[in-house]
């Protein structure tokens, strides 16, 4: 995996100054004619974005986080004097975790309201079944979720990690840390724990040259995990790796822990655990296993103190962020950089003005935009506590994204 | 002209099914624009299913919590044949197995798996679309309605049937897409489907086939089979003691639901452009059954209403108020269940006697105050009670 | 499985036997409200899943409030939550069965969508109340962890206490059932409605009664659940399919043949699942029963009343 640090040492601007800066260049408005040419929908005082989530239904859950990031970056923006001088509209959908309606709904926001972008979706599935619609329309989706890569489109950022960004640095610290050499996968059944887990594989049999004892799957909303748990006794596995998701995680994670399974015995890593699941799951069922994310709510910088407060301002002192609410946040930023660049709404010129984009103010710390429109980002590995937050342990270098890892598939 | 009294037996009818024929062929695709109509395509996709039901459920009593199973599978067959178009070796020379679809790439499968093979012919994909469900069904139909499992017992093994088929399609994603569906079809025989002049054709093409499986069935509804087939949900016992085969009707009844449903969900994939597993369990086979109720479980048209009106409020009440559409929903449901048995068709057929009630009242009246005039309009007008009130 | 030493394959059957047990107190406690209300009533509740809902936010909303309010009550609340669920969920399903059921006894299919109806509300309901995330009541540490007599071999303590209460509500329902007046009201209007109302039983008042008892039986299952699963407003619909065929593959009409089912069930879910790996498991089970059902559709203990 190659790595690399950004050529230029960069002072870690708080959120505030970019929002004054921001204040100021949108004095200088360039008339609508010229930054949009393709009949969006963008006026001289606005724009109207759209915004695509699950409200309702099973996956609710997991993207309100992401609503409610998406919705503070906008409101800090117009409040900074919004995009290229235009305040932005939000048209809200409800995707409700139906895969046809999120595609309804997608062709609605690019078709009918002509958005300038969309901040959206969350499972794989959503997003497969709207990236035809996207293409098809030449619109500009803004993805937050970690995913399973083995995608790269001209019209979706990806502002969370693919899976080689999330497993493999993962796995050499835990294989440095405990000399680990026998693995058990354990994922729900669908395309990300599955993607996950092959890479997982390849990656301890021909690199750490250790073995997979197991490798299972459960269906979602799966909530019996005894027989599972029993297999597991039996191999004795130096390490779970668990890409567990849902309704699933909370009863999975119980049920090791009344098995005796703690982490005082064993070693527990996880790429499908947030802050958010932990409210469900309960810390104290979680005690001393490892995530590895590229954020947690706990990171120590200047940036992330800013944002975790402004958060807490507008939705209450115990809301939790988790890695996926902070790459929603970044969507918004990363958008008006690309407009600013571009000085252009047309979705093209975006799509051009992408890569290389740097984010000197993310929470996360830096990140920059790679010409596969995923992002470059660091992946940390935290350590559970009863209170719901992770003690940050290890933090890697930047990873280059790379969605079809050559060697891992 | 005998055929068309087979299809409609009052002239109320005749008029209901032209009212709706040009709602749905004319007035809609002028006064809508082609992504709203291609919606209305979509919902009409559900119309099949409906159909199905108003068959299976209004008129022979059985309630299947399974028709999920059957519109999954036709779009699947129809899906499968797409995606196969979809996946030439051109377009998929990124995989490292080009020419096989993109999902089986990502989970190592190296070759086309044998029961895809036949999906490469259009014929075949087209005929699998309602021969697979109708056959499944019918052998499902024939091992329980010849046990007599029926009513609540039936409901609920064909919705284990549901989970067991889209936990199957979830688990083994290397030949089926898995969760994430078979999503980014593209071609039909070469034939962008995904364009504007393609959505229309589409449209129509769905609207053809749904009136045509509407007028199948109000046809044989109003046939001696359609009498027995109620008879039967009345009097089952009559009915086989008087020598009619009760299993083999219900199981004819049941493929021929199951077959509309697949060639819905085959009009589902091609106006959508793809097919997901959450279009095959529990909840969308439910809802489908709620669409039929809402609208009517006794009348054709009225259950196509039905599915049109519910999902209408669906797209219009979840985009301006998402948290109030389950209560709204959820009600709705209780209230037409519980007070309207028989859906809008039957508040509607409510009114119509209502109404002709008022009239025979008013008549009434007036053959008091002007005896002599007024009675053979007042007798007219009873006379054309039965008509209008037909059940 | 070479290299296992005989002592290992000893715990796993030890433990393997007693996680099919632990899943058989699942399946029973979701199966038997709804033996009395599906099975002795005949009304199909589709919100069955949604009142175990229920059941769980309530000893949720017990554990936030005794630790706001009586953090030393801390390590005993959960005994008295789930008294309160019980009562709770009874209390809802006797106003939902006066509000909606009572007018729906005829129409036994029609029972099962009003119910999904029902089930729609709830779930809004929760979610607007509770949110859309995912809760968890902070359980005693008694509950939580493990019995281990001896190295390797672990007993979840939260099992054996789900399989306490599922023993004791079964035999509670069954003395109440046939030892207890109101149990023999109940069957003789189970059996004949017209001559039970005829010899001065109050129908309704049964009616209305069972219903509440199945929810409240529900709501204890709700309760349980809290220690080995999670709380949403969704999580009732994942119990709903599973809790029909324990009772449908019993024989709907009898309270021993959801035990026998439920117990079977269990071993077969549990035994195949650690055999084959995560949903092939459960899609196998499901498809055994599904093929008995169709081969002997009256269930595993026939009633042996006439159907009226």
């Amino acid at each position: 995996m190659k790595q690399r640090t950004p050529s230029l040492h960069r002072r870690l601007l708080p959120v505030v100054g970019l929002l004054a800066l921001s204040a100021i260049t949108a004095s200088a408005k360039p008339p609508t004619s010229e930054v949009n040419t393709t009949g969006l929908a963008v006026t001289d005082d606005t724009v109207t974005v759209g915004q695509l989530h699950s409200a309702t239904g099973t996956m609710a859950i997991s993207e309100t986080g992401s609503i409610q990031a998406e919705q503070l970056a906008i409101d800090q923006i117009n409040a900074a004097g919004g995009v290229l001088g235009r305040q932005i509209k939000v048209i809200k959908e409800d995707g409700a975790s139906d895969w046809p309606t999120f595609a309804e709904k997608a062709k609605k926001l690019l078709v009918s309201d002509k958005v300038g972008t969309v901040f959206g979706c969350w499972t794989s599935a959503s997003r497969k079944a709207v990236l035809p619609v996207f293409e098809k329309e030449n619109g500009m989706l803004y993805y937050p979720t970690f995913y399973e890569g083995l995608e790269q489109s001209k019209n979706v950022i990806y502002t969370g990690q693919e899976a080689t960004q999330q497993i493999i640095a993962g796995l050499d610290w835990i294989v440095k840390e405990k000399k680990a050499k026998t693995f058990y996968l354990i994922g729900s059944d669908y395309i990300w724990p599955r993607t996950s887990a092959k890479i997982a594989r390849k990656h301890i049999e021909n690199v750490i040259k250790g073995t997979v004892v197991g490798e299972e799957y459960y269906a979602l909303g799966h909530t019996q995990f005894g027989s599972l748990i029993n297999k597991i006794k039996l191999k004795k596995p130096d390490v779970i790796y668990a890409i567990v998701v849902g309704g699933s995680n909370v009863s999975f994670y119980k049920q090791l822990k009344a098995a005796g399974i703690t982490s005082a015995k064993q070693t527990l890593l996880t790429i499908s655990v947030t802050e958010d699941e932990v409210l469900g799951i309960g810390g104290e069922n979680l005690v001393g296993f490892y995530s590895a994310m590229k954020y947690f709510q706990s990171l120590d910088n200047e940036n992330n103190k800013t944002f975790v407060k402004a958060f807490k301002d507008k939705y209450g002192a115990n809301s939790v962020i988790g890695d996926v609410t902070q790459a929603g946040y970044l969507g918004p930023w990363l958008w008006k950089a690309a407009v600013e660049k571009a000085n252009s709404f047309d979705i093209d010129k975006i799509a051009a003005a992408s890569p290389g984009l740097e984010l000197t103010t993310a929470p996360e710390g830096y990140v920059k935009v790679h010409p596969n429109h995923h992002l470059w980002s660091k992946l940390r590995i935290g350590q559970w506590g009863t209170d719901g937050q992770a003690k940050v342990l290890y933090e890697s270098e930047l990873i280059e994204p790379d969605p079809f890892p050559k060697g891992y598939q | 002209m005998i055929f068309f009294r087979t299809l409609f037996k009052t002239k109320g009818e005749a008029i209901s099914f032209a009212v709706f024929v040009a709602l749905i062929a004319i007035i809609l695709p002028l006064a809508l624009p082609i992504f709203r109509l291609n919606l209305v395509g979509k919902y009409l996709s559900y119309g099949f299913v409906a159909i199905g039901l108003v068959l299976l459920w209004g008129r022979c009593g059985i309630l299947s919590l399974g028709q999920g199973v059957f519109f999954g599978l036709g779009g699947y067959c129809m899906a499968m044949f797409l995606k196969l178009e979809a996946s030439d070796p051109v377009s998929t020379s990124i995989q490292t197995t080009p020419g096989i679809p993109d999902f089986m790439d990502w989970n190592q499968i190296t070759q086309l798996p044998w029961f895809w093979e036949p999906f490469k012919s259009f014929t075949f994909a087209s005929c699998a679309v309602f021969l697979l469900p109708g056959l499944i069904a019918f052998i499902i139909g024939w091992a329980m309605f010849r046990r007599r499992v029926g009513g609540v017992y039936f409901a609920i093994i064909t919705q284990a049937i549901a989970l067991i088929l889209s936990l199957g399609i979830d688990g083994n994603q290397g030949f089926t897409g898995g969760r994430n569906g078979i999503t980014d079809l593209k071609t039909l025989l070469g034939w962008d489907i995904r364009t504007t002049g393609a959505q229309y054709t589409l449209y129509f093409l769905c609207v053809f086939l749904l009136l045509a499986s509407a007028l199948l069935a109000k046809y044989i509804i109003n046939t001696r089979f359609g009498r027995v087939l109620m008879a039967m949900r009345d009097r089952e016992d009559r009915v086989r003691f008087s020598g009619y085969d009760v299993a083999m009707c219900r199981t004819f009844v049941f493929a021929l639901a199951a077959m509309l449903s697949g060639l819905g969900g085959a009009l589902f994939v091609l106006q959508v452009g793809f097919m997901s597993p959450s279009l095959v369990g529990i909840i969308p086979s439910i809802e489908m059954v709620i669409f039929t109720a809402v609208g009517g479980r006794l009348s054709v048209i009225g259950a196509i209403l039905g599915c049109l009106i519910v999902n209408f409020g669906k797209t219009a009440f979840s985009e301006a108020y998402p948290d109030a559409w389950l209560y709204l929903m959820g009600g709705t449901f209780i209230a037409v269940v519980m007070f309207f048995p028989d859906g809008l068709a039957g508040i509607i057929e409510k009114s119509g006697t209502i109404k002709t009630k008022l009239v025979t009242l008013g008549a009434g009246l007036m053959k008091k105050l002007k005896p002599a005039e007024s009675a053979e309009k007042a007798s007219a007008a009873v006379a054309e009670i039965p008509k209008t009130a037909e059940p | 499985m070479e290299s296992y030493s005989w002592e290992d394959l000893q715990n796993i059957f030890l433990m393997q036997g007693f996680a099919g047990i632990s899943l058989f107190s699942v399946l029973l406690l979701m199966g038997l409200g709804l033996a009395v209300i599906f099975g002795q009533m005949g009304v199909i509740n589709m919100a069955h899943g949604e009142f175990m809902a229920l059941g769980a936010y309530t000893v949720y909303l017990c554990s936030t409030l005794t630790a706001e309010y009586a953090p030393s009550f801390g390590p005993y609340y959960f005994v008295v939550a789930i008294f309160i669920a019980f009562i709770i969920c009874a209390l809802v399903g006797a106003a939902v069965e006066w509000l909606m059921i009572r007018r729906l006894y005829h129409r036994p299919l029609d029972t099962l969508l009003a119910t999904w109806g029902l089930s729609l509300i709830m779930q809004q309901t929760f979610r607007s109340t509770f949110g859309a995330r995912e809760v968890t009541p902070t359980l005693p540490e008694w509950l939580m962890g493990s019995y281990s007599p001896k190295e390797g071999l672990d007993i979840p303590i939260n099992g054996m206490f789900v399989l306490g209460l599922a023993i004791a509500v079964s035999l509670a329902l069954l003395l109440f059932m046939y030892k207890s007046s109101f149990g023999l009201r109940l069957r003789a209007t189970v059996q004949n409605r017209k001559m039970s109302g005829a010899v001065g039983i109050n129908t309704n008042s049964v009616d209305r009664l069972a219903f509440a008892l199945g929810c409240g039986i529900a709501g204890i299952a709700g309760a349980a659940f809290t220690t080995i699963g999670s709380t949403g407003p969704d999580s009732g619909s994942r119990y709903i399919v599973d809790a029909f065929l324990v009772v449908v593959f019993g024989g709907a009409a009898s309270l021993m043949g959801s035990l026998a089912s439920a117990f079977g069930i269990a071993q077969a879910q549990s035994i195949l699942e650690f055999f084959l790996e995560g949903t092939k498991g459960k899609v196998a089970t499901l498809l055994v029963i599904v093929v008995a059902l169709m081969i002997r559709p009256q269930g595993l203990f026939p009633s042996k009343v006439r159907a009226h």
